[in-house]
């Protein structure tokens, strides 16, 4: 994968605002994702972390506010919490995909093919998307993203309804992709694997961001209520 | 003839291939056959036009799609006719009492069916698979025939049941292909016709050929309907 120039640039979101049916979903988001860095993105059910995703990947327009890139805007891959994948072989999955890429025909299958060796499915390329495990739905999910060469990887959730031999999987994974230049961020309400995988914490509540910095500091020492709270699994209103 | 005369009359019809049945049979399937084509060329992407874009007219569209499936066959051979007829605007062209103009008649018939059917299955599929095509970015078309390809298995479902529907009809193909011996004479205008003449022998013979035909159909629609049962697991 190439080594995106995006790594050097610092992403910033100012004063986002999502309304719908009269509420504010997001409420005045305002957070900066700096560069080469793994971002978690943390905070209770409904606090807008989804739609802050979907809102960086361009699927939905904030009603005011902005996101700025520092420059021409990165290719970006967004990956459901679950999978959807077409009614085919995992290996017609990524070779559709990379048709709608624009990668040339010559070059799909030799892709597909490295791309199922890096989520360790060479041995599934042949079988039916909708007997693959859960796991191997997300990986070959999260493969058919970086078919598209993304800079920046949003992960919504990948592993909610996994196992935890079939986390482990996908956060080698997420590991390995960031390791190659992909700057990731990923939403999870899982603390064991934000503490795993993240540099960087932004922590939503309620639409606004309560609390952002590097994560050891925000691991060791949250700032704010909401976010001591979650932490310590405790009901915060 | 008593009513096991006519039954053994139509079972030696249709066991030695009698030449008439035959050719009535293969005008049936040839005429239906093509319009089910042409039905679906028009039908499938205006179905999925109408399920995956937006535009002006689309609501219209739909209703009338909607409302057109239940289109009497006498009407569409009414409507075929006038065009056709020697003042229509199409009168020029020398089709009425052709095979083509059956063709036509059948194809107004089913073309909103398919369409109608394609948009449901086609926006059905939309809500799934429509967010992660758009994070793809896959264009207008890349979408639709994403869509279409992912629905292939229903909308041969689709296809099957404009051809029963085309097989079964009589009035359309009556009134704009006169049921002309050995020229526009389908198996439904035979049946007809044989059945008023009391040659109950080649009729009976016609509606066994007929009755068959719906259950191959219907079979072949029970098969796709089975094929995509696959299931994810853990």
């Amino acid at each position: 994968m190439d080594s995106p120039l995006l790594a050097e640039e610092t992403i910033e979101a100012r004063g986002l605002v999502y309304r719908r049916d009269g509420a504010a979903l997001l409420d005045g988001a305002s957070f900066s994702l700096p560069p080469a860095k793994r971002t978690v993105l943390m905070g209770p059910n409904g606090a807008g972390k989804s739609l802050l995703l979907r809102m960086v990947q361009g699927l939905l327009r904030p009603d005011s506010g902005e996101i700025t890139w520092g420059g021409v805007r990165p290719k970006t891959a967004l990956v459901l919490q679950s999978p959807v994948l077409l009614a085919r072989t995992a290996r017609a999955n990524l070779l559709h995909a990379l048709r709608i890429y624009g990668v040339k025909r010559r070059a799909r299958g030799d892709r597909a093919d490295e791309l199922l060796a890096m989520a360790r499915l060479e041995h599934r390329a042949g079988t039916h998307a909708d007997v693959l495990s859960g796991g191997e739905r997300q990986r070959l999910a999260i493969v058919r993203a970086l078919g598209a060469q993304p800079e920046l990887l949003l992960l919504d959730e990948p592993t909610a309804q996994l196992d935890p031999e079939a986390t482990a999987h996908i956060e080698a994974l997420v590991n390995q992709i960031h390791a190659s230049g992909t700057r990731i961020v990923l939403v999870t309400h899982d603390i064991g694997q934000a503490k795993r995988l993240a540099d960087h914490v932004v922590f939503l509540d309620r639409g606004r961001v309560a609390e952002t910095g590097p994560a050891e500091g925000f691991f060791a020492r949250p700032q704010s209520e909401a976010a001591r709270a979650y932490l310590a699994g405790r009901l915060h209103f | 003839m008593d009513i096991l005369d006519t039954f053994a009359e139509a079972f030696r019809l249709v066991w030695r291939l009698d030449a008439d049945l035959v050719e009535i049979v293969g005008l049936s399937l040839r005429v239906s056959l093509s319009a089910v084509a042409l039905a679906s060329l028009i039908g499938l992407p205006l179905g999925a036009a109408l399920a995956t874009r937006r535009f002006p007219g689309r609501g219209v569209l739909i209703i009338g799609a909607n409302a057109l499936m239940g289109l009497p066959p006498v009407v569409a051979g009414l409507a075929v006719y006038l065009m056709l007829s020697r003042a229509g605007p199409l009168g020029p062209l020398g089709l009425l009492y052709t095979p083509t103009a059956m063709i036509i008649a059948q194809t107004v018939l089913i073309t909103p069916i398919v369409t109608a059917l394609t948009r449901q299955v086609v926006a059905d599929l939309d809500v799934r698979h429509g967010e992660q095509l758009r994070i793809m970015g896959a264009s207008g078309w890349a979408r639709i025939g994403t869509l279409l390809y992912e629905g292939r298995h229903a909308l041969g479902t689709v296809a099957l049941a404009g051809l029963g529907r085309a097989l079964a009809e009589v009035g359309a193909v009556m009134i704009v292909g006169g049921n002309i011996d050995h020229v526009t004479r389908v198996m439904t205008t035979a049946i007809a016709l044989e059945t008023s003449k009391g040659n109950l022998g080649l009729a009976l013979g016609l509606g066994t050929v007929l009755l068959i035909l719906a259950v191959a159909i219907n079979a072949g629609v029970g098969a796709m309907q089975r094929r995509p049962q696959v299931r994810a697991h853990g």
